[in-house]
């Protein structure tokens, strides 16, 4: 457990380092993340009115779109130099290989969503900050279930030709229970009165979601990787 | 969790990739302290076998044994023993050399790598290049370096796919004196390479893939050059006696 733990550490750190120097997906990815909350505010506010309950929907939509940008990116940048054949040949079991690329890209999607809650706050005047734990719960268990599915499907695809189109195919319609989580849990919390248990509710299920996903492409992640 | 090998053995190896066969029914067998020359034209199945004796590519049938086991019954502990040196070189172009050693050491889990990645550093002989960032070097320099982080652990089976790419004169001479030194350290090298003037006298045994099959090469004191271009005419002459043969009997 330890050498799985030391592996993920490493391959999180080497992505995080090489992010650093490159800066290239995150400033991509913030880029694209608050250009679609603007395009979104142009739609729906109206003098300064914005429509009822949208702000959930779009920092979630906001999420999943920039998330699936960064996960294409990072494991093209693996593709393109074929560092992820040297991955696999580490000493240690596969899945550490995984956890490291998940925690990457969730340190990633952490710097997305703290310039994107505030961005929404501000266009369509919701104030994320009415229960600010449960805020942070949803959007921590709800970027881990995305960002479960969709490193494991990224990795999956980085030899496939079609990988840019096939990644949004194949992982949206599995992690829509995840988004639909996100975004109910969130419009509780930013109602009038915020519905905190209803919003635990959803943290709940976000959390088995984690579970059941994370689970599922540990298991999944070596038959996967190996080309047989 | 250590485990350690003397001897490979591939064996009635195969591989589908759809209906394509890009290796037929490989067997070939290799102990320690060999250098084996793994030559064949363009799309022979070199980079497929070298693909699946590091074990990134499953056999579709037949299997390779390490020592008495094979990849699924050695585990991760195989992989401490194996390093390849892939026609792409596994670098990071972001990171400095240093850097680049410094992840594979630490991947790998090795003691003291500090010490280890100035050693290959300095084999490398990119100690004053050391702290500057992969994207400037040269390809030769890139596959100097690629070579030492495939090297780092000391791998007992070591698999180089074209490792004289991009070498200077210098620098591929280098590199042969440095496959002698580990084949004498007890290391079996598979090296699969077109350049047959700087392999010349480096090969302890040939290896001659043609569509995906193994083919067999006679003794003889000739060159590497005239027995690689006698067994590969000799095969081409079978394949067209058979495709004649074929051809009459459906003529007929």
């Amino acid at each position: 457990m330890t050498d799985f733990l030391r592996v993920a550490w490493i391959v999180m750190r080497k992505d995080l380092t090489v992010e650093m120097r490159s800066r290239e997906i995150v400033y991509t990815t913030v880029f694209f993340a608050a250009s679609c909350v603007l395009v979104f505010a142009f739609a729906l506010v109206r003098e300064g009115r914005p429509l009822e309950d949208a702000a959930a929907g779009i920092l979630w939509i906001a999420i999943a779109f920039a998330g699936t940008l960064g996960l294409g990116r990072t494991f093209e940048r693996e593709r393109h130099t074929e560092t992820l054949r040297a991955l696999m040949l580490a000493p240690s079991d596969r899945p550490a290989i995984y956890v490291g690329k998940l925690l990457g890209m969730l340190a990633l999607l952490a710097v997305v969503e703290a310039v994107l809650v505030p961005l929404v706050g501000i266009m369509f005047h919701a104030s994320f900050l009415a229960s600010p734990l449960l805020m942070l719960a949803l959007l921590v268990t709800g970027t881990i279930g995305f960002a479960s599915v969709g490193t494991l499907f990224a990795a999956m695809l980085v030899r496939a030709r079609s990988r840019d189109v096939l990644l949004p195919v194949l992982l949206y319609p599995i992690t829509i229970p995840v988004i639909i989580a996100g975004v109910r849990g969130t419009a509780a919390l930013l109602q009038a009165t915020p519905d905190e248990p209803m919003a635990r509710f959803w943290v709940s299920l976000l959390v088995f979601f984690d579970v059941v996903f994370v689970t599922l492409s540990l298991w999944t992640f070596e038959p996967l990787m190996t080309e047989s | 969790m250590s485990f350690d090998f003397d001897r490979l053995v591939v064996d009635d190896v195969s591989r589908h990739f759809g209906r394509r066969k890009a290796l037929n029914r490989v067997s070939l067998s290799c102990t320690a302290g060999e250098i084996v020359g793994l030559l064949g034209p363009n799309g022979a199945g070199k980079s497929t076998l070298l693909s699946i004796l590091s074990t990134l590519v499953a056999p579709s049938t037949g299997q390779v044994r390490y020592g008495d086991r094979t990849a699924q019954q050695a585990g991760p502990a195989l992989r401490a023993r194996l390093g390849l040196l892939g026609h792409d070189l596994y670098l990071y172009p972001e990171l400095t050399a240093r850097e680049n050693l410094q992840f594979f050491a630490r991947l790998f889990g090795l003691p003291q790598a500090s010490n280890l990645v100035d050693d290959a550093l300095t084999h490398a002989n990119l100690a004053d290049r050391a702290d500057d960032v992969v994207s400037g070097f040269s390809r030769g320099m890139r596959q100097r370096l690629a070579l030492e982080r495939a090297l780092l652990h000391q791998p007992r089976l070591l698999l180089l796919d074209e490792p004289f790419t991009g070498l200077d004169d210098g620098s591929g001479q280098a590199l042969v004196a440095r496959l002698k030194g580990l084949r004498d350290r007890g290391c079996i090298v598979i090296v699969a390479t077109h350049d047959l003037d700087l392999a010349e006298g480096l090969l302890d045994r040939l290896a001659v893939l043609r569509d995906g099959r193994l083919l067999p090469v006679a003794a003889s004191s000739a060159s590497l050059r005239d027995r690689y271009r006698d067994t590969i005419q000799a095969a081409a002459a079978g394949a067209s006696t058979c495709r004649g043969r074929h051809g009459q009997g459906g003529a007929s």
